[in-house]
């Protein structure tokens, strides 16, 4: 369990933002990951009273808010419609519904963590998160950082694009509710694979491919792409296999018109 | 006596339900005094460590601090932790602490205090030196390895049961009957294979918990999770090296058992630290502890060889298990033996063979999980009745008709008992219809990348260890004429308390709710062993039949006295004492309030049972799994059981009993891994790593009673608690060969491992 | 620090470390209906409804319930003896330990799917872990519980 003397309760994103500048302060959003932890802090800082609990819509994109439940992304209607389902595909399986209530999207993308589907989600999507002080910035090139200069920054929405991309969302787990053996998740836009795979099990990355050759080709040279490692959940040479299949299958189904 | 049944094979609710399903306040951490001193314990990080030196002097400075032990401060009698009747099978090998930590977990150091935060504030303070020393981590190698798990001169055992500190050996025995060698070497079909199972978490919902106070009269008090409250009292006495009559041992409602707490895994803790400090002390295990610290099942490789003549007559069975006891040996010499004993009988054979060996490991100690090594048994067994079949081209279904246990048949496995009651013949009829196997053995190939695959096994256990096991209830009439069932079992969730009632009020032909039940309380309950090895409804309820039989009479005499007439002259119909043929009667309700006044003998009746048998319940198991064919990846379609456990008591509660056991049984099969560090860290340490089944995981489950009639359980019934968890393994690892044509021996049985092997 | 928030209906002050969780507040108010059965939010145990909404107490910041309404099985008695009916009717409460988180969670589902499907049901309810049942008595109960609210309206 995290420990920490103080709970702040901002105000204001300035307020929070000046909170976090220091490094005994810990954002809590969801807090199913920090509770597992020993950390101990001196602040424990809370956006939940900075109304960053939304989706919105416009033209162009979507804004969802940090604070938004992973429960809002899988039964929003219009998120699902946009993206064939896939934002109820990449979060069904993610424990239970009490869980997905409680965690989110805020959490899931500032965390990184390898086993995301979220982040596996919305890496095969022209994604931007946007941070208080930076600004927006490529959802990519934030999941890509070394080093997170963002830190003590805050997160404080994240920008999906509106371009017309298909996409289908494909994993498999040990159990129906267990983290992600493997997850994929692949989109096509004009005559270009987004191809994301994450759980492998490092975070997931994203890649691009052109869709003129032949489907099992792309899917194999896709899978290839990527990095593997073994650990309790599968090992590198099944991660591999397993990545080219769904990839292949998620292009398939794309190529068929995609889920409705 | 002849018996109506109003509430025997009727699907009563549960005495305890309304509390359960509205959230009452009946666990042990709910009853806790808010007042007690939290009790956690430091763990080793080590396999097998000496402790050097330990130095708690900050951490006892810490605010609030009550008390902190180390192994210089507890008793230095060894003890077990296994639940079992005295002079228990499994060795003296225990201390609450030892300087020498023998697993990952195993304990080095208990800290109290007034709060959570000072407690963990004060473990991060504990100063310990260890001496690294060598482990034995694969139970393969520990048999006669130069590593001595117990070195100790005080390690010892009650029990002739083959057991040797000096060579890692828990226990070893050797069994059988006929000539095994001679039959197979004649046998024109003989296979031989080796199949693993793992250390498995029972994973009931309500961790190891248990507090702890002294009375009025300075005797230890024990609130606790536990299956078992009569051994805890009395393995509490020894830990502590304190007279039994110190202890009072008092078991609430339980959060799930599953054999778990048949070993007293978290009650020594708290215990020590009151009597240390006389305060009331509580511990609660956390998940984490339960993973890595606690009573799982024993971990096994069995090796099975057997033979079959040409036209499909089995013929010799040769069993050898090798059991992983971990670092004590709680329950380590008894669950071994159902591995052979309840799964060879399975069958008619002319030889049969039966050999193990039990090894102490730096491994987390074993215990007891439902199934009891029986699990382990039957799935090595099945799989190689099943893997024989194949070989000799035959639908195993058909090779079992042939050569399964019938009604009547003496059982040379298991002890020359008779098998009084067996409707196996039945039971696997009916699982064959219900599946529809003749159309879908052995697979289908679906069309979509999918082929669906079916696959079978049988399953045995006992009720009750015979002429070991004692169930005792006692029974009284109270004003107005009700009654108070007092028994020594545990209700753990399963609904004996119910089930003890509806035997009871069939007995006295009252309304249930004329029935209270008290259960359990070391100083008030009669003795009852505990519930486990399947007793309580076969054992417990036959001494309830017979507490009433004794009552009736108890009744009738009294109501003799009270009418002043001839005790022939009277029957009891369960409301009054009258005279079929004259006029004289008294009811139940004036006999109660009467003998509240003026009167020289109670009105109670007690009743022990125990058994020379234990008649053992049968079922079959049939499973439908989908095997992707590029991935591997299985997804349980349907499971059918038909069970035999004798006549049914409570349809409801029997019903969920086998689903609950089938969906644990699932879990074992497909989804439960154990793994280790190669320092011997279990990697499967929470609910988050070790994958029990959710609702979506276990398919669909479907279940259906073939009963007999157990002449000597009471109202024809046998046990049910244990045997539903024997069949998933066996059958799905068959069904997913049918599918994929990938035998897999070692479970869990994974995507992964059906990837790989359908890549051969 | 202090905070307020509903209970069951009830106003209710609470002063409360930085890093207390809503489970361990919830307990230490009497609400002992709510269970913990592990320390990594994966059995439902823990659930309780935070505005309306079934959340994992195990992982909410007490401080966060601050202006807000919680309710526990305490609270919501009738529901529960309704429900759980149901659940006993097929002895499918069982060791009972899972049962309030259990029931916490059929009430959102009914609130947020009146008439579920038995799909419906199965992922709703896959948070909620079970060791007893095996899950079929279950659905079973919660088959009928479904079809008699549907018949009430």
């Amino acid at each position: 369990m995290i420990q920490a003397r103080n709970y702040v309760k901002a105000e204001s994103l300035q307020e929070a933002y000046e909170v976090n500048q220091k490094k005994s302060t810990q954002i809590v959003a969801g807090m199913l990951w920090l509770k597992m932890g020993n950390r101990t802090k001196q602040t424990i800082l809370d956006l939940s009273g900075l109304e960053l609990d939304y989706v919105t819509e416009n033209e162009e994109e979507f804004s969802i808010g940090c604070m938004t439940s992973l429960r809002t992304l899988e039964t929003h209607k219009r998120l699902n419609e946009e993206f064939f389902g896939i934002f109820r595909e990449c979060t069904r399986h993610i424990v239970g519904v009490q869980f997905r209530n409680t965690a989110t999207v805020g959490g899931s993308v500032f965390g990184r963590f390898g086993f995301s589907d979220i982040l596996t989600c919305l890496l095969a999507l022209d994604t931007y998160v946007e941070f208080y002080h930076e600004g927006l910035i490529p959802l990519a090139e934030f999941a890509a950082r070394t080093q997170l200069l963002s830190e003590r920054d805050i997160l404080v929405r994240i920008v999906i694009k509106k371009d017309g991309r298909r996409a289908v969302y494909q994993s498999q787990r040990l159990t129906k509710t267990d983290f992600p053996q493997i997850a994929c998740c692949v989109a096509k836009k004009d005559d270009m694979w987004y191809v994301s795979v994450g759980a492998r099990p490092e975070r997931a990355e994203c890649r691009k491919i052109p869709t003129d050759g032949d489907i099992a080709a792309a899917a194999k040279a896709a899978a290839e792409s990527f990095s593997y490692r073994s650990n309790v959940r599968a090992s590198a040479e099944y991660r591999k296999a397993l990545a080219e299949i769904y990839i292949r299958r998620a292009m398939n189904e794309i190529a068929e018109g995609g889920r409705k | 006596m002849e018996r109506t049944m109003r509430y025997v094979n009727s699907p009563v609710v549960k005495k305890d339900a309304k509390a359960l399903v509205t959230g009452k306040p009946v666990y042990t951490d709910d009853l806790a005094p808010k007042n007690c001193l939290i009790v956690k314990v430091l763990r080793s990080p080590h396999a097998n460590a000496m402790i050097q030196s330990i130095d708690t002097s900050a951490a006892s400075r810490v605010q609030g601090i009550a008390c902190v032990l180390t192994w210089e401060d507890v008793p230095k009698k060894r003890f077990t932790m296994a639940g079992q009747t005295y002079p228990e099978a499994s060795p003296y090998d225990r201390l609450i602490l030892d300087q020498q930590v023998r697993f990952v977990g195993d304990a080095v150091a208990i800290v109290a205090g007034e709060t959570e935060k000072a407690v963990d504030k004060a473990l991060k303070l504990i100063r310990v030196k260890y001496e690294v020393l060598p482990a034995v981590l694969d139970f393969r190698t520990a048999k006669d390895n130069p590593v001595l798990v117990h070195p100790e001169d005080n390690w010892h055992a009650l029990c002739p049961v083959g057991a040797d500190n000096t060579r890692n050996l828990c226990a070893s025995a050797v069994s059988g009957d006929g000539d095994v060698e001679a039959v197979l070497a004649s046998c024109p079909y003989v296979i031989e294979r080796t199949y693993h199972t793992l250390a498995n978490q029972q994973a009931m919902m309500e961790t190891f918990r248990a507090y702890t106070y002294l009375d009025t009269y300075g005797r230890l008090n024990v609130v606790a999770s536990t299956q078992v409250p009569f051994h805890a009292r009395r393995i509490l006495a020894h830990a502590l090296d304190i007279p039994k009559s110190r202890v009072r041992v008092i078991k609430p409602r339980i959060g799930g058992g599953f054999g778990a707490k048949q070993t007293v895994v978290a009650e020594v803790y708290p215990a020590i630290v009151t009597m240390k400090t006389g305060l009331p002390a509580k511990m609660l295990y956390t998940r984490y502890e339960s993973q890595i610290a606690s009573s799982p099942r024993h971990e096994m490789e069995i090796t099975v060889r057997a033979g079959a003549d040409a036209d499909g007559t089995l013929k010799a069975l040769d069993v050898y298990s090798l059991s992983n006891t971990g670092a004590y040996g709680e329950h380590g010499p008894t669950t071994v033996g159902l591995s052979g004993h309840k799964s060879i009988p399975l069958y008619r054979t002319e030889a049969h063979r039966f050999v193990y060996d039990v090894v102490y490991t730096n491994r987390m100690s074993s215990g007891a999980y439902r199934g009891y090594g029986a699990t382990q048994g039957i799935f090595a067994v099945e799989s190689a009745i099943n893997e024989l079949a194949e070989k000799m081209g035959m639908d195993p279904v058909t090779f079992r008709e042939k050569n399964m246990v019938r009604e009547g048949d003496i059982m040379p496995a298991y002890y020359n008992e008779k098998s009084n009651s067996c409707a196996l013949d039945r039971c696997l009829a009916r699982a064959k219809e219900m599946i529809g196997w003749d159309e879908k053995y052995p697979a289908r190939d679906m069309g979509n990348g999918k082929v669906r695959g079916v696959g079978v096994a049988l399953a045995m256990q006992g009720s009750s260890i015979s002429n070991v096991d004692v169930g005792s209830v006692s029974i009284k009439v109270n004003d107005d004429g009700f009654y108070t069932l007092m028994i020594g079992a545990s209700d753990m969730g399963t609904g004996c308390d119910t089930i003890l009632a509806q035997m009871a009020a069939d007995c006295l032909d009252c309304d249930i709710d004329e029935i209270v039940v008290y259960g359990t309380d070391t100083d008030i309950s009669p003795y009852d062993s505990g519930s486990y090895a399947s007793s309580t409804t076969y054992l417990t309820g036959m001494a309830v039949v017979q507490a009433c039989e004794k009552l009736r009479k108890n009744i009738i005499e009294k109501a003799a006295k009270y009418l002043n007439c001839d005790v022939s002259t009277l029957e009891f119909d369960g409301k009054k004492v009258y005279q079929p043929e004259g006029d004289k009667e008294i009811t139940l309700r004036d006999i109660g309030n009467q003998i509240m006044c003026n009167n020289d003998d109670d009105l109670t009746a007690s009743a022990s049972h125990s058994s020379p048998i234990s008649p053992p319940p049968f079922m079959v198991g049939m499973a439908e799994v989908e095997v992707d064919k590029e991935t591997g990846a299985i997804e349980l379609i349907d499971y059918v059981a038909v069970v035999d456990c004798g006549t049914v008591v409570n349809p409801n509660l029997a019903r969920v009993q086998t689903e609950g056991g089938l969906a644990q049984g699932i879990g074992m099969a497909l989804y439960e891994d154990i793994t280790y560090s190669e320092k011997g860290q279990l990697y499967q340490n929470s609910l988050m790593q070790y994958k029990i089944p959710s609702r979506l995981d276990v398919g669909k489950i479907r279940v259906e009673f073939e009963s007999s009639y157990e002449p000597t359980g009471p109202f024809g019934a046998k046990s049910i608690g244990e045997i539903v968890i024997n069949t998933p393994s066996p059958a799905i690892a068959q069904a997913v060969y049918h599918a994929s044509h990938v035998r897999v021996r070692e479970l869990p049985i994974t995507a992964e491992k059906i990837f790989f092997g359908m890549q051969k | 620090m202090r905070i307020q928030f509903i209970l069951n209906g009830r106003k209710t002050d609470a002063d409360i470390d930085a890093d207390l969780t809503l489970y361990s507040l919830l307990r230490d108010k009497g609400c002992l209906s709510v269970k913990c059965g592990c320390e990594t939010a994966n059995c439902g145990l823990c659930t309780v409804l935070l505005d309306g909404k079934s959340v994992l107490s195990c992982s909410v910041p007490a401080g966060r319930v601050d202006g807000r309404e919680v309710y526990t099985l305490e609270g919501l008695q009738s529901e529960a003896e309704e429900i759980g009916c149901f659940l006993a009717e097929e002895g499918g409460e069982q060791c009972g330990f899972c049962s309030p988180g259990f029931i916490v969670n059929v009430i959102a589902l009914g609130n947020e799917i009146p008439e579920p499907t038995e799909e419906e049901i199965k992922e709703y309810m896959a948070g909620n872990l079970c060791r007893c049942s095996g899950y079929m008595s279950q659905m079973r109960a919660l088959t009928k519980y479904f079809q008699y609210k549907k018949g009430e309206r």
